[in-house]
């Protein structure tokens, strides 16, 4: 680093203790959330009917998620 | 801090969803639509019933589209503001925007791209129902793989970095992911269900505006949660003087 003054200061990182929890409870609940959107009443299904899967049928295929 | 990023990255989705929903629209639906058209003829042909429709094609390819891809877009927003903050002050010496960027950009390739090679998205019609249960494993094995493996790149650059400087670092792990990778798709069964009279057109566009979507997507998540994230917690570590923006240092 020749044209710096000082290096940059290193961005002070977030506690793993602080970030454990919220990545458990968060990341599971919007894992669920995008396992709806994506996934339920195709192969497995969480949620009874087909209600679900037809609303967001297009957004399934457009996503990319296996479907019809 | 972490619940102001959890809701920061759920709005950038929320935003991102919305632009990827127009574009989805506009440039999507029509080619939906001419897969939906080709299935009826089919099934006319066969001389059976279309089924009950549940929900009209009406509200599939507006207020069905729009809530899928809203959801997808928080969902997905949330997981991303979860990993930035792992990532942040760790992996590179990147203030909020460029980690927000970079790590949407390694997302994009490891959740989309590279999946999407090996199984790309299908239009209604183009595949088989028997074997859903298949291929949705599938897909999620070659995701879940293509995860763990951008993951592990992303740790082999990091402890690269200090013996061949950040950019030869990036270049080796990149490779080694996409050797890797490449292999699992190699090694994984081809899936190859297209009617032959599916119109190519149709698949063509198909796959191109499903693409198209998801690139406005996350590059909108990167930019706008770069932006958001910026204004949550960097404000406190950033030192007079010098931005962590115009000095990026070499990678710790
Ligand atoms: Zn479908």
């Amino acid at each position: 680093m020749t044209q710096a003054v000082a290096p940059a200061p290193v961005p002070a990182a977030i506690p793993l203790r602080e970030l454990a929890p919220w990545a458990l409870f968060a990341g599971v609940i919007l894992l669920a959330l995008l396992y709806l959107v994506g996934m339920d009443q195709g192969a497995t299904s969480v949620v009874s009917g087909q209600m679900l899967h037809e609303f967001v049928h297009d957004g399934r295929h457009l996503l990319g998620f296996p479907c019809h | 801090m972490m619940r102001s990023l959890l809701i920061r990255g759920m709005i950038a989705g929320l935003v991102a969803g919305l632009l990827s929903f127009v574009f989805a629209r506009v440039f999507g639906e029509p080619a939906v639509g001419a897969a939906i058209a080709f299935e009826d003829r089919l099934t006319a042909a066969a001389g059976e019933e279309g089924g009950v429709e549940l929900v009209s094609r009406g509200v599939q390819s507006t207020i069905g589209l729009a809530v899928a891809l809203l959801l997808y877009g928080a969902a997905i927003g949330g997981i991303l503001a979860l990993v930035y903050a792992a990532v942040y002050g760790r992996v590179a010496r990147l203030g909020p925007r460029a980690t927000a960027g970079l790590v949407a950009l390694v997302g994009f390739l490891a959740v989309v791209l590279v999946p999407f090679v090996k199984y790309p998205a299908n239009p209604p019609a183009s595949s088989s129902h028997e074997t859903i249960g298949l291929r949705t494993g599938l897909y999620v094995l070659l995701v879940a793989l293509s995860i763990a493996l951008a993951v592990g790149a992303v740790l082999a650059a990091r402890r690269l970095t200090v013996r061949f400087g950040w950019w030869n670092a990036v270049l080796i792990a990149t490779g080694v992911y996409i050797v890797l990778v490449g292999l699992v798709g190699f090694l994984l069964p081809a899936m190859d269900e297209t009617p032959a009279d599916f119109p190519g057109t149709v698949l063509y566009d198909f796959r191109v505006a499903s693409l198209g979507g998801q690139i406005v997507l996350w590059a909108t998540l990167g930019i706008v949660f770069g932006a958001l994230a910026e204004g949550s917690g960097a404000r406190r570590s950033r030192s007079v003087g010098r931005s962590a923006r115009t000095t990026p240092g070499p990678a710790v």
